[in-house]
């Protein structure tokens, strides 16, 4: 036989460059979208005020999506994600209220566990009773979300509640970049470095990608499973920590309906919603588009009650899209077998 | 195995069924949760202050009529095994048709209409996307979920409209003469007699429990598994948009958040009412005692001044346990007998 | 040929083992002892309890009762990691691969080479790939997803993966069954050189040519038990097939001669791209044509296109003279034409179902009266066939899949025959049912045919395939390589296009 040296073939090429610019082509909408709005006003990009909160909006988010992004790869969704940011944010207050002088390292590691732990009762139901995350998730949105409607009743957390420096984290900026920014940017790289590089990373597509055969395989998937809700649920304690910090005000409806955003910002950024691809990078960059795209429609003349049926349509045409490429590219790979024998 | 290969002429009898007819009956999901339903409506009376009221009954009854409509089609979509998560939002936004309709100076009628058939055609795209893409509904349903509810907000903002026909919005709460009947349920039973035929006595409902089965066999059986599915989610959007211009009469009031969350609780009430998550199982009288159960929980708990939140708790962990329950008796019966990898044996009526 | 050095210690034991499936037995007594450098073959017929018996081996069933040692010691596996852990390797009949990952990928999941940061390093895992190819000489581009590998390159990939895991014990589920001649050489070779290693390897396969040219011992299974264990070499296939079958085969039932009618089905040019190519064949009345070739030939995959399940690039079907709509087998099924498919369990039957749903599924449209169907009609209906076709079942509310193999068979014929085809299209009709029921389909088809139907009989069993046809085609790699008469066709010259490319070599 010759000698293997194995060459990549064309189809390879191509099917790398395709995902490549899927992502890609996130990128450049979002930077679209940028241009469009600073031509219509040029605060929206050269003030120090837009400049920060470009950065910093989507920040919050970025944590939700990162954590969706990882669900969903394994073939599974947490639409439970804005009831637990919600708790959290909820939580973050009353620590800084009833225990006064906590430190606030102490809050974001108890808040963070917090969250870890609604996670956990999430990937539990799911993974040992193997049902479908969408209904089990469902059903702890509405069950987390009046726990904290139960917990607060009609009283909220205001930012005069909260520790001066601890607001300051929430505004505060490191050479012009914002530090919620700082923290959203290391969690990112961290999850994509995980994903990408290590063994844990990969068996979550491997799961994602066909879950019997990751059974068949001996891959641990219920403790991959567990493990992917729990990541989900404590960047969402995370991201509440931070919600707190950020707006300072806390009433018992923090973060509800983001669940969508989560999930809209993971599809649009080239996650495949039946698992198995996509990457963390291209739901923070979908986070970046969404709520770019919620600031800039009032500066181009729309009124922003229509962002949420920006992101039902950019939702609807991400999965369209993604669909119509999966298929193009099982029929090149049929052609390229052909092509071969 | 023996293998008998002759003389096998006599013909064979065979029974219709292996168990008796009692047991068919009561011995299902569906029995176990009129019992439930039962139980607690007398719990409730004894208990409650004001719940033995007949007027409880008619507010009860006006208050889960929406989740009594949407739950009919929603059972014959889940049995085929998909889901449709959008249909709290095409609530939402027949509401808000309706209502800048009439507000832009249409005759109700007419604006209704126009909501209704906004509401088929939201279904028609679901149909489209989940079954002729090849997409699971799971996650397709919360992209209308999303884009319903979206156009709903950005139509009306945080106004309302208000300003409806009083025959319309007293018929919606009107009762048949001095009784505590409201009218509307005859609405609901016209619908629910078409919905349990299509179900239980048409070749197109055989087609839908054998989809939910297995929609590969149904497919090699010459099931239109595609077109089943599409008229199912649009039947599903009609509907939906029909309980969507109920609401808005009921409270008179059209809002962009109308009907928030009410998908949970169709959900909950389906499978609650023994309906299987992974489809194929399940009958209609089960699922109205589904939702009359979530109604009479509901109903119960508000009379005790308990507040609303402490309802979707309990709503949001009754959708949790009720199909927790289920994977583990299938669970338990696996352990006790079950052949191979056949992980929903559940003794629900399947048909 | 290697013998087992005496008294050493088995690698593999297994002893009594038993395996209820509730009141289903799928394995009464399995034993089976294998020692390193040998490879053993297990042969049976379908349900002897092969697969199961892997099963309990591979960690994915746990035993009911029986002894069960790896290299003399007890072990209880409860997941398929754990006896991947303890160097058992399995390739199963159907491979098992991460479509949206790469081939390199698939290979080392799980035990990618890691650096001290738990960074896997791709580099190293790049060049084990290339030395792990290049010794079992494979050329697949080791980027490539493993999305839209042709199954001879998805079973090699899991042989990749199987001897990178160094295992010392390597099970292969009918491995060859979809493979070529020169790739069940390949695969030969690298089997016999990880013999010489001192692994122990067993090889399942109902290829007795196989099993003789490659295993040095076999033991044979019946019913759920052992049979017996002998050398190769002082054993024969008669002895064999006598073990497996438990008395002496007698012939199969003959198709009768009938009046060959006119064309009734009639296919030009069928082509899915990368699936078949360039199908022509007719079917006429009166007619048993067979379509021989390996598993993964396309057969299946033709039949399908057919009858509307799935659909084709090119090409025309045509049924009594007028063509066929693409992709629609309502339409199929209302000009005549039916499909018994070939998995039972996913596709013929819906087995949560009763029999008789299961019986009036695809006549359910004619049974209703004024749009409404009955329980009573359908009963009624589903007694007619059940008595006709003779199925043993405890009522007609039993659920399909509570029947036995044999059957459940019955269930999908009858289910087909109540709509009255002219033209029925039959994938291995007797796959994985007993000898008895076996006969009786055989007859059924033949009196079928007598009365004027068309059949299109997709069949991997030869002598089936030898016996029933009036017509053989062969396929291979998806296109038709041989058409042979009823007196032409034999063993050997099936065989050879089945596995032979005509003309030039690829």
């Amino acid at each position: 036989m010759t000698a293997p040296t194995i060459e990549r073939s064309d189809v390879t090429k191509r099917l790398r460059a395709v995902s490549a610019v899927r992502e890609f082509g996130i990128l450049l909408a979002l930077l679209l979208v940028i241009l469009a709005a600073t031509i219509a006003n040029p605060n929206f990009l050269f003030s120090a005020d837009g400049w920060r909160d470009l950065l910093l909006t989507p920040s919050i988010l970025v944590l939700l999506a990162v954590g969706q992004a990882i669900v969903i790869i394994t073939r599974n969704v947490d639409l439970s994600v804005g009831s637990v940011l919600g708790l959290s944010a909820y939580l973050t207050g009353r620590l800084f209220i009833d225990l006064q002088g906590i430190p606030t390292l102490a809050v974001f590691l108890i808040v963070i566990v917090f969250g870890a732990v609604l996670g956990l009762v999430n990937g539990a139901l799911v993974a040992f009773a193997k049902v479908p995350s969408l209904v089990i998730t469902l059903g702890t949105l509405y069950a987390y979300r009046g726990i904290n409607v139960l917990w607060a009743g009609g009283d909220r957390v205001n930012a005069s509640d909260l520790p001066r420096d601890f607001l300051a984290l929430g505004t505060g900026q490191v050479l012009f970049i914002p530090i919620l920014t700082i923290i959203a940017l290391v969690v990112l790289i961290v999850a994509g470095w995980v994903m990408k590089n290590s063994r844990a990373g990969r068996e979550f597509y491997a799961i994602g990608s066909d879950p019997d055969a990751a059974e068949l395989y001996g891959l641990r998937v219920t403790r991959r499973l567990l493990v992917a809700f729990v990541l989900s649920g404590a960047l969402a304690g995370l991201a509440g920590v931070l919600y707190a910090a950020r707006y300072g005000t806390v009433s018992s409806q923090a973060g509800s309906g983001w669940e969508l955003d989560a999930v809209g910002a993971a599809v649009i950024g080239g996650v495949a919603i039946f698992g198995g691809s996509g990457t963390v990078w291209g739901a923070a960059i979908g986070a970046g588009l969404l709520l770019t795209i919620n600031r800039a429609l009032p500066i181009l003349g729309i009124p922003d009650f229509w962002q949420r049926a920006v992101v039902g349509a950019l939702i609807i045409g991400a999965i369209v899209l993604d669909r119509v490429l999966a298929l193009r590219q099982r029929r090149k790979l049929l052609e390229a077998r052909e092509d071969e024998s | 195995m023996t293998a008998t290969t002759t003389d096998t002429a006599t013909v064979r009898t065979y029974r219709d069924f292996d168990r008796p007819l009692w047991q068919r009956i009561l011995l299902t999901r569906e029995m176990a949760i009129i019992a439930l339903l039962v139980i607690v409506t007398i719990v409730a009376s004894l208990t409650v202050r004001g719940f033995g009221q007949p007027i409880t009954l008619t507010f009860l009854l006006l208050d889960v009529m929406p989740i009594l409509l949407i739950a009919l089609p929603m059972t014959l979509v889940i049995i085929t095994g998909e889901i449709d998560l959008s249909v709290a939002s095409m609530a939402g936004l027949a509401s808000v048709l309706t209502g800048v309709l009439t507000q832009a100076g249409l005759p109700f009628e007419v604006a209704a209409i126009v909501a209704i058939l906004v509401g088929a055609i939201g279904g028609a795209v679901n149909g489209f996307l989940v079954p002729v893409v090849g997409l699971p509904s799971l996650a397709v349903t919360i992209g209308p979920l999303a884009l319903s509810r979206g156009l709903a907000v950005g139509l009306l903002g945080t106004t309302a409209v208000t300003d409806f026909p009083e025959f319309w919005t007293d018929l919606a709460k009107a009762r048949v003469g001095n009784t505590n009947i409201p009218v509307v349920l005859f609405l609901f039973l016209v619908l629910l007699v078409v919905f349990t035929v299509l179900l239980h006595f048409t070749p197109f409902g055989r087609g839908i429990y054998s989809i939910g089965l297995s929609s590969e066999a149904a497919r090699f059986s010459g099931v239109r598994v595609e077109r089943t599915k599409f008229i199912l989610f649009v039947l599903t959007g009609t509907v939906s948009a029909l309980a969507g211009i109920y609401y808005t009469l009921r409270y008179g009031s059209a809002r962009g958040d109308n009907a928030t969350g009410l998908e949970l609780q169709v959900i909950a009430a389906v499978l609650l009412g023994g309906v299987s998550i992974f489809g194929g199982r399940g009958a209609i009288h089960g699922v109205i005692a589904g939702v009359l159960l979530i109604g009479v929980l509901a109903s119960a708990l508000r009379l005790a001044n308990v507040t609303s939140d402490v309802i979707n708790i309990i709503t949001g962990v009754l959708l949790v346990l009720s199909v927790v329950a289920s994977s583990f008796l299938a669970w338990l019966r696996k352990r006790r007998r079950s052949p191979g990898r056949t992980p929903r044996v559940e003794a629900s009526t399947a048909g | 040929m290697t013998s087992n050095p005496a008294g050493a210690v088995p690698v593999l034991e297994l002893r009594d083992i038993r395996k209820e499936f509730g009141s289903v037995v799928a394995l009464r007594s399995g034993t089976l002892s294998v020692h390193g450098g040998s490879i053993h073959a297990l042969v049976g017929e379908n349900g002897a309890g092969k697969s199961t018996l892997v099963k309990i081996v591979a960690g994915l069933y746990q035993r009911d009762g029986g002894e069960f040692r790896l290299d003399g010691e007890d072990v209880d596996f409860t997941s398929t990691a754990e006896s991947k852990a303890a160097g058992v390797a399995v390739i199963y009949q159907e491979p098992t691969l991460f479509p949206d990952l790469s081939v390199t990928e698939n290979v080392f999941m799980g035990r990618q080479p890691v650096n001290r940061f738990g960074r896997i390093d791709r580099s190293a895992m790049r060049a084990e790939l290339e030395r792990l190819f290049q010794r079992l000489a494979v050329r697949i581009d080791p980027d490539r997803p493993a999305e839209g590998l042709s199954i001879a390159d998805q079973q090699v990939i899991e042989i990749a993966k199987a001897v990178s895991l160094d295992a010392k014990l390597l099970i292969m589920d009918e491995p060859t069954a979809a493979l070529s001649g020169v790739e069940v050489d390949r695969l030969f070779a690298i089997a016999r050189s990880l013999r010489d290693e001192g692994r122990a390897l067993v090889f399942i396969s109902h290829r007795f040519d196989e099993v003789f040219a490659l295993c040095d011992t076999v033991t044979v299974m019946r019913d759920g038990a052992y049979i017996a264990t002998s050398p190769i070499h002082e054993t024969s296939v008669d002895a064999i097939v006598r073990q497996m079958v438990g008395r002496e085969v007698t012939d199969l039932f003959p198709k009768l001669d009938a009046r060959i009618g006119p064309p009734l089905l009639e296919v030009e040019g069928l082509t899915s791209a990368g699936i078949f190519h360039d199908i022509d064949l007719t079917v006429r009345s009166g007619e048993i044509v067979g379509l021989a070739g390996l598993v993964g030939a396309g057969r299946s995959e033709v039949a399908r296109a057919i009858f509307g399940v799935d659909g084709y690039d090119s090409g025309s079907v045509r049924v009594t003279g007028t063509s066929l709509p693409k992709r629609k087998p309502a339409e199929a099924m209302e000009r005549g034409v039916a499909l018994v498919p070939e998995d039972r369990r996913r596709q013929g039957l819906v087995l949560e179902s009763s029999v008789a749903r299961n019986l009036t599924v695809a006549i359910r449209e004619r049974l209703a009266k004024a749009g409404i169907i009955t329980g009573r009609s359908e009963n009624a209906a589903a007694r007619l066939w059940a008595s006709r076709l003779e199925v043993k079942t405890n009522a007609l509310s039993s659920l399909a899949g509570t029947l036995s193999g044999g059957n459940q068979q019955k269930v999908v014929l009858g289910k087909w025959l109540a709509t009255e085809p002219k033209v029925l299209i039959i994938d291995e009709p007797t796959r994985g049912i007993d000898v008895g029921t076996k006969a009786e389909v055989h007859r059924l088809l033949s009196e079928l045919a007598g009365r004027g139907m068309g059949i299109l009989m997709i069949s991997s069993e030869l002598p089936e395939v030898l016996g029933m046809a009036d017509r053989v085609l062969v396929m291979r790699e998806g296109r038709i390589t041989a058409e042979l008469d009823r007196a032409d066709a034999t063993s050997e010259n099936v065989m050879f296009a089945a596995t032979h490319a005509t003309g030039a070599q690829s």
